[in-house]
C-alpha cells in the first residue's frame, strides 16, 4: 500500500496485535519496590557518619534538657544555703552533716553559682531555652519566609517586584543594631501586655524571650524567602502546574500542594541550617544582657554571668560556652548532611 | 552598567531612610527619657532641657526637624555627654574600632585564603581534613565564647597578654584574634570549595597541558577566579568588624563605636543613638553597594540584570 509522506497513517500489521508472549510480560514486572524521595534521602542520610553522630548529640542533648529536669532533684531557681559557689562534686557543710547522718544527698555535678543554685540543672534548663528559642524562631521563620517567598513568586510581575523590594531592604538592614534596638523597644509594651486578661502567660515565658522571637519574625526570614521564591519560580512552569490551574485548581492550593512540596528539600535543608544561626543569636543577645529573663538561664546569660569570676571559677563559664558551641557545631554538620541527602544540587 | 550602580544606590538611599526611620520610632517607644534618671532634678530644669533638645515637641515634628538636620549632616548634640556633638563622639570613637577591625580583617584574609587553596589543592589528604575540621568548628563558636576562653589562658592563667584596655600592641593581639575568628573560619570554607571548582575546570587542564608551572597556573588561572565568591562576602565583613562588634568590646574594655552605641540605648540618649545607628548602617550599606559593584566589573560572566 502507498502511503501519503505527510499522513499519520500508521503502519500496523495483525501480528502487532497478538498476545504478549511469556518474555515479554517479565521485563514489565517491577522487580525492586520504588525508591520514594523520603527513603532515598533517608538512605543517603544513614550512611553519612558525621550527620548520624550530629543526630545522636542532639538527641542526648535534648533528653537532658527537656526529660532529665523533671525528676532531677534540684531547681534551677533553688538557692541553696551555704551551699554558694561550690567546686563540682563538692558538699556544703549542711550536706556533709546531712550525709554523714546517713541521708543520701545528690551530688553538685558542676558545682554550684554565687548564689547557692546548682549549675548542673541551670546548665540544662539553659540548653532547654536555647533550644527552644532556635526551634521556635526557626518555626516561625519557615512560616513567614515560604509564604511570602512562595506567593511572590507564583504571583509574579508588580507583585513579585514590590514585595522583593521590601526583601531587598530589610536584607540590607544592619540586623545586629535593629535587634538590640528592638529588643530594648519592646520590653515596655510586652510587659504592658501581660497586664491585659488572656496575655498573662507572656510572664511565664519571659518577655525578653518573646521579643526575640518578635525580632526573628521581623527581620530573618529574608534568607528563606529569597531561596523559596528562586525554587518555586523555576517550578510554577512545570506541566503539573499548568495541568492543576487548567483543571480549576485555586491559587492557594497550587501553592501549598504542588509548588511548596516540591521543594520541600531545600526547606529543610534551610530550615536545619537556620536552627543554629537562631541559637547563636539568641546566646549573643543574652550574652548582652537581652536575653531571657532572670531567673530563666540561657546558655549566653550563663557564660555572661560567669564572666566576672573567671580567675576563680572557670568552669561556670567553659560549661556552657563549650555547649554552646556543640551545639550549634551539631546541628550545622546535621545541616550539611541533609543538604547532601536531600538536595544534592545545593551542594556547593 | 551605570543603569545597574544607579538603581543599587537609590536602594541603598531608601534603605538607609528606612533604617533612620525605624530607628527614630523605635527609640521613642523605648521608656523613660534622656533626663529622667538624672539625680535630683527638679520639673521645671527638666522641662526646659525637654525645650532646649525640642523633645516637647509632637513626635514626628521632631522626627521632621531631625531628618533635616541630618540632610544637611548635623546630628546634634549628645543629650548626656554635655557639650559634644555626636560627630565628634564617632570621630572619636571610630578610628578606635576601625583599627582593631581593620587589622582582624587583614589577618582574617592572609590566613584564610592561603588554608583555604592549601586544603584545595591537597583535597582528601590529611591536611585537608584538618583544616576542614578546624574551619567547621569555627564558625560554630560564637565570638564571646572565644573572648572569654583566650582571657583565660592568655590573660589569667598565663598572664602573657594584659586584657583591659587598648593602650600597647600587645593588648591588640586578643581582641583581634576573637574578632578575626570567624571570619577567618569562613573564609577557609568558601576559598577551599570555590577553588575545588575551579581546579576542575577545562581550562586548568589547559593551562597545566601547554606548559604552565604548578605555581604559574595556581596562582594566574585558579586563585583569581576562585576568589570572586570572597569578596562578596569581604564587604559586609569589613563593615561588621570596622564598627567593632558590641561583645568583643565589651569584653575587652576598648573605647569604640559598638560600646558607644549599646551604652547610648541604655541611657536613652537619643541623638546618639541615631548619629551611631545612621553612621553604622550608612557604612555597611555602602560597602556591600561597592562590593556588589566591582563584583560585576571583576566578574564579567555575571549578567547585569
Amino acid at each position: 500500500m502507498k502511503q501519503n509522506p505527510m499522513s499519520f497513517q500508521l503502519k500496523l500489521n495483525p501480528e502487532d496485535f497478538l498476545p504478549a508472549t511469556e518474555e515479554e510480560k517479565e521485563s514489565l514486572v517491577i522487580m525492586r519496590e520504588s525508591v520514594s524521595f523520603w527513603k532515598d534521602g533517608f538512605r543517603r542520610l544513614a550512611k553519612n557518619k558525621v550527620a548520624m553522630v550530629s543526630i545522636v548529640v542532639i538527641l542526648i542533648v535534648m533528653v537532658f534538657s527537656f526529660i532529665v529536669p523533671s525528676f532531677y532533684p534540684y531547681s534551677y531557681k533553688e538557692q541553696m544555703k551555704g551551699a554558694n559557689n561550690l567546686k563540682p562534686m563538692q558538699y556544703s557543710e549542711q550536706e556533709l552533716e546531712a550525709k554523714a547522718a546517713g541521708e543520701k544527698v545528690f551530688p553538685h555535678i558542676f558545682g554550684t553559682d554565687k548564689l547557692g543554685r546548682d549549675y548542673a540543672i541551670r546548665v540544662m534548663m539553659g540548653s532547654r531555652i536555647s533550644l527552644l528559642v532556635g526551634l521556635i524562631a526557626t518555626a516561625i521563620i519557615f512560616v513567614i519566609g515560604s509564604a511570602y517567598g512562595s506567593i511572590a513568586a507564583f504571583f509574579g510581575g508588580w507583585v513579585d517586584l514590590v514585595m522583593m523590594r521590601i526583601v531587598d531592604i530589610i536584607y540590607t538592614i544592619p540586623d545586629i543594631l535593629l535587634i538590640v534596638l528592638l529588643s530594648f523597644a519592646l520590653k515596655a509594651p510586652m510587659e504592658g501586655l501581660t497586664e491585659v486578661p488572656g496575655f498573662g502567660w507572656i510572664r511565664t515565658v519571659g518577655t525578653n524571650l518573646i521579643s526575640i522571637f518578635i525580632v526573628f519574625a521581623l527581620l530573618y526570614w529574608v534568607g528563606m524567602a529569597r531561596m523559596v521564591r528562586s525554587q518555586v519560580l523555576m517550578l510554577k512552569e512545570s506541566e503539573y502546574v499548568t495541568a492543576a490551574r487548567a483543571l480549576g485548581v485555586s491559587n492557594g492550593k497550587i501553592i501549598k500542594k504542588h509548588l511548596l512540596t516540591n521543594c520541600i528539600g531545600t526547606l529543610i535543608v534551610t530550615t536545619t541550617l537556620q536552627i543554629p544561626s537562631s541559637i547563636f543569636t539568641e546566646s549573643f543577645l543574652s550574652f548582652l544582657g537581652l536575653g531571657v529573663a532572670v531567673p530563666l538561664p540561657s546558655l549566653g546569660s550563663l557564660a555572661s554571668e560567669a564572666i566576672n569570676g573567671l580567675n576563680t571559677y572557670p568552669h561556670l563559664l567553659f560549661i556552657p560556652a563549650a555547649l554552646i558551641s556543640l551545639i550549634i557545631l551539631s546541628f550545622n554538620l546535621l545541616g550539611d548532611g541533609l543538604r547532601d541527602a536531600f538536595d544534592p544540587k545545593l551542594k556547593k | 552598567m551605570l543603569k545597574y550602580i544607579a538603581k543599587r544606590i537609590g536602594l541603598a538611599i531608601v534603605t538607609i531612610w528606612a533604617v533612620a526611620t525605624i530607628t527614630f520610632f523605635l527609640m521613642n517607644m523605648v521608656p523613660g527619657g534622656p533626663f529622667l534618671s538624672e539625680k535630683a532634678i527638679s520639673p521645671q530644669a527638666q522641662a526646659a532641657l525637654e525645650a532646649k533638645y525640642g523633645l516637647d515637641k509632637p513626635l514626628f515634628e521632631q522626627y521632621l526637624t531631625y531628618m533635616k538636620d541630618a540632610l544637611h549632616g548635623d546630628f546634634g548634640d549628645s543629650l548626656k555627654q554635655r557639650g559634644r556633638t555626636v560627630a565628634a563622639i564617632i570621630k572619636n570613637k571610630f578610628p578606635v574600632s576601625a583599627r582593631v577591625g581593620g587589622i582582624s580583617v587583614l589577618v582574617a584574609l592572609c590566613v584564610g585564603i592561603p588554608l583555604g587553596c592549601i586544603a584545595a589543592i591537597r583535597r582528601g589528604k590529611f591536611v585537608d581534613s584538618f583544616i576542614s575540621v578546624v574551619a567547621t568548628c569555627g564558625i560554630a563558636v560564637p565570638s564571646f565564647v572565644i573572648c572569654t576562653v583566650l582571657m583565660y589562658f592568655l590573660g589569667v592563667k598565663l598572664k602573657v597578654l594584659p586584657t583591659l584596655g587598648l593602650t600597647s600592641w600587645k593588648h591588640y593581639i586578643m581582641p583581634v584574634i576573637a574578632l578575626a575568628f570567624y571570619p577567618t573560619a569562613y573564609i577557609m570554607r568558601l576559598t577551599r570549595s570555590s577553588m575545588l571548582d575551579v581546579l576542575g575546570q577545562d581550562y586548568m587542564r589547559t593551562a597545566r597541558a601547554k606548559g604552565l608551572s604548578q605555581v604559574v597556573s595556581l596562582f594566574k588561572h585558579a586563585l583569581r577566579n576562585a576568589i570572586l565568591p570572597v569578596i562578596t562576602y569581604v564587604g559586609p565583613m569589613l563593615a561588621y568588624t570596622l564598627s567593632g562588634s558590641f561583645v568583643v568590646e565589651k569584653i575587652f574594655t576598648i573605647p569604640g563605636l559598638g560600646g558607644e552605641f549599646i551604652g547610648s540605648i541604655t541611657s536613652r540618649d537619643y541623638t546618639v543613638i541615631m548619629g551611631t545607628t545612621i553612621f553604622l548602617a550608612t557604612l555597611i550599606i555602602v560597602m556591600n553597594v561597592l562590593v556588589d559593584i566591582v563584583y560585576k566589573i571583576v566578574d564579567p560572566r555575571i549578567k547585569l540584570k
